[in-house]
């Protein structure tokens, strides 16, 4: 597996979409559309994570991957299959900011990875806290580029603490990045280096609230 | 030394008498006078008093009446958000559809009132400083303009499935760029910071920045009459310092996400440095980590010149106080003298 896992992540990077579509046929013959996002979609998508992490993959090739794969998903496995990973009820958010490439990525990544999730595309503090609550969403993906949007986190924690919500805050973005212990600071409960990373966090708090 | 002087000797990779440093902390001169964001820019002369007041408190070997990016999009009709703690954005994108980009035509930079604001800053600015120290202009890459014009996703869809569209949009920015460029330096603008994001590996891998941004890069900077120096706004460039500087820039601004003694390396004397100071952590470090973070930067940049002490992204946050500017100041004088004797003998505290 690891040999077509390989092959499938190359195909990505280079944007070889009809390479990346027989791959992916190749997987589906022998296992079942899950089985087979989980054991080629979902590690192929994580090592590019970890490669951008690292500087060796290109934030233009994360972008159009987890849009072909979002796609590819899609199609074997819609909204609506059983098998669609509806725990945790999940939501995204770009909080205070206007630069939305990173949320459709995490988005992206996210269904590549067969959950589903609400997108709330842009909200202010305010409107974030009433909707989360209002949905009763137990994790919280909220994604930022500004330094001011990503302090702003720290108003959404208080208020969904305020309010006994038990929302888990995943926070991701630039500022982030560049300050390691920023996101300590500001009250979130992880954050996520990549998209990637993110699904993973998701991942194992869903083995938490199980 | 003048600031001058000082600048242009590193830029020659030699050693000045100190360490230049550029303390691109724009937005502060808003603070300065007590207005808002959107006040500040509204006026030429409130950024010439601000920038003036900054000069006078910090010290920098740079004047640099940069107002904010969206600006150049307005000057495409577009418009622009501000807020009270964070730089100025564009609002909707100012090409709806792709199909726009067929018609669409550089707009006359005499026409644009924001953009007659910077070049009456940068005039007014040089009648005060005259050739004491460089007065630096902005001018956004015509490959890195679509981000404000399309947004991100949009874009990054056309260069990749519209090969066409993506070159015609490259050609009308060229247009653009080379005469607002042009005009600031005609202003009395020293050299252009060419702020150029998109073409960072960070955002795009090296093989597609030499059939892009590069070329971009080289047909518009062989047309501005004057230096330049290329910033990719904390984007890594650690792989393409040298195919940046076969672009022909003269300066390279570098990510604190890559070590400073790998890219001068990298840099093997054909281009100068500048950055590459955490703005982020900035607004939390006390006085002695800005210290120390001068100190660690200088140590592995600043011998033998070719280096300018700087942010890492070409702006530093509203959030960090005067306080912690003023400690970088004072690093730089106790630290940043040529020759760097103590270099040889420092031992970072925080090496692993």
């Amino acid at each position: 597996m690891s040999d077509l896992i390989k092959a499938f992540r190359e195909s990505l990077e280079t944007l070889d979409r009809v390479s990346a579509e027989a791959l992916f046929q190749q997987a589906l013959a022998a296992q079942t559309p899950i089985a087979a996002i989980e054991s080629l979609v979902v590690p192929a998508l994580e090592q590019m994570g970890q490669a951008w992490q690292e500087g060796s993959v290109a934030l233009s090739q994360v972008y159009m991957s987890g849009r072909f794969c979002e796609e590819l998903v899609e199609r074997v496995l819609p909204p609506s299959d059983p098998d669609r990973k509806h725990q945790p009820r999940s939501a995204i958010v770009l909080l205070n900011d206007y630069h939305a490439l990173g949320k459709r990525i995490v988005y992206s990544v996210m269904r590549a990875s067969g959950f589903e999730l609400f997108d709330y595309g842009r909200m202010d503090v305010e409107q974030l806290v009433e909707r989360a609550i209002a949905d009763r969403i137990r994790v919280l993906m909220i994604s930022v580029l500004m330094l001011p949007s990503a302090l702003r986190v720290s108003e959404v924690c208080a208020r969904l603490k305020s309010r006994d919500s038990g929302i888990r805050v995943l926070v991701g973005g630039a500022p982030f990045l560049f300050d390691e212990q920023l996101w300590r600071e500001v009250g979130a409960d992880a954050m996520g280096h990549s998209a990637s990373e993110a699904v993973t966090i998701v991942e194992r708090w869903m083995g938490d609230m199980a | 030394m003048n600031s001058m002087e000082r600048t242009l000797t590193t830029l020659g990779h030699r050693e000045p008498d100190r360490v230049p440093l550029f303390l691109l902390a724009n937005m502060h001169g808003a603070r300065e006078l007590g207005l808002s964001l959107r006040d500040y820019y509204a006026s030429a002369a409130n950024v010439v008093e601000g920038e003036l007041r900054l000069l006078d408190k910090f010290g920098s070997d740079c004047a640099y009446p940069f107002f904010y990016a969206a600006l150049e999009i307005e000057a495409w009709g577009g418009e622009t958000i501000f807020f009270d703690d964070a730089p100025p954005l564009c609002g909707a994108p100012v090409i709806k559809r792709a199909e726009d980009i067929d018609r669409l035509q550089p707009p006359p930079v005499e026409s644009s009132p924001a953009l007659r604001r910077v070049l009456d800053a940068i005039a007014w600015i040089k009648q005060r400083v005259a050739d004491t120290l460089p007065i630096i202009g902005v001018a956004i890459s015509p490959f890195s303009l679509p981000v404000m014009q399309l947004g991100f996703d949009r874009y990054l869809e056309l260069m990749h499935e519209q090969p066409q569209r993506f070159q015609r949009l490259m050609q009308v920015n060229e247009e653009f760029t080379v005469a607002w460029a042009n005009a600031q330096l005609a202003a009395g603008a020293t050299a252009i910071c060419y702020f150029d994001p998109v073409s960072s590996t960070t955002n795009i891998p090296r093989s597609l920045y030499l059939e892009t941004g590069q070329q971009v890069a080289k047909r518009v900077l062989a047309r501005i009459n004057g230096p330049t120096a290329t910033h990719l706004a904390s984007g890594r460039g650690l792989p393409i310092v040298g195919d940046i500087a076969d672009t022909g820039t003269a300066v390279l601004g570098v990510s604190v996400l890559e070590d400073l003694a790998q890219l001068k390396a990298a840099a093997g004397g054909r281009i100068s440095l500048l950055g590459n100071l955490n703005g982020i952590e900035m607004r939390r470090w006390t006085p002695e980590q800005a210290e120390l973070a001068v100190k660690r930067a200088i140590a592995k940049a600043g011998p033998g010149g070719g280096f300018i002490l700087s942010d890492n992204h070409g702006e530093i946050p509203f959030q960090v106080s005067d306080e912690i500017l003023l400690a970088i100041r004072e690093a730089v004088d106790r630290w940043g003298r040529y020759p760097l004797h103590w270099v040889g003998d420092w031992v970072d505290p925080d090496a692993t």
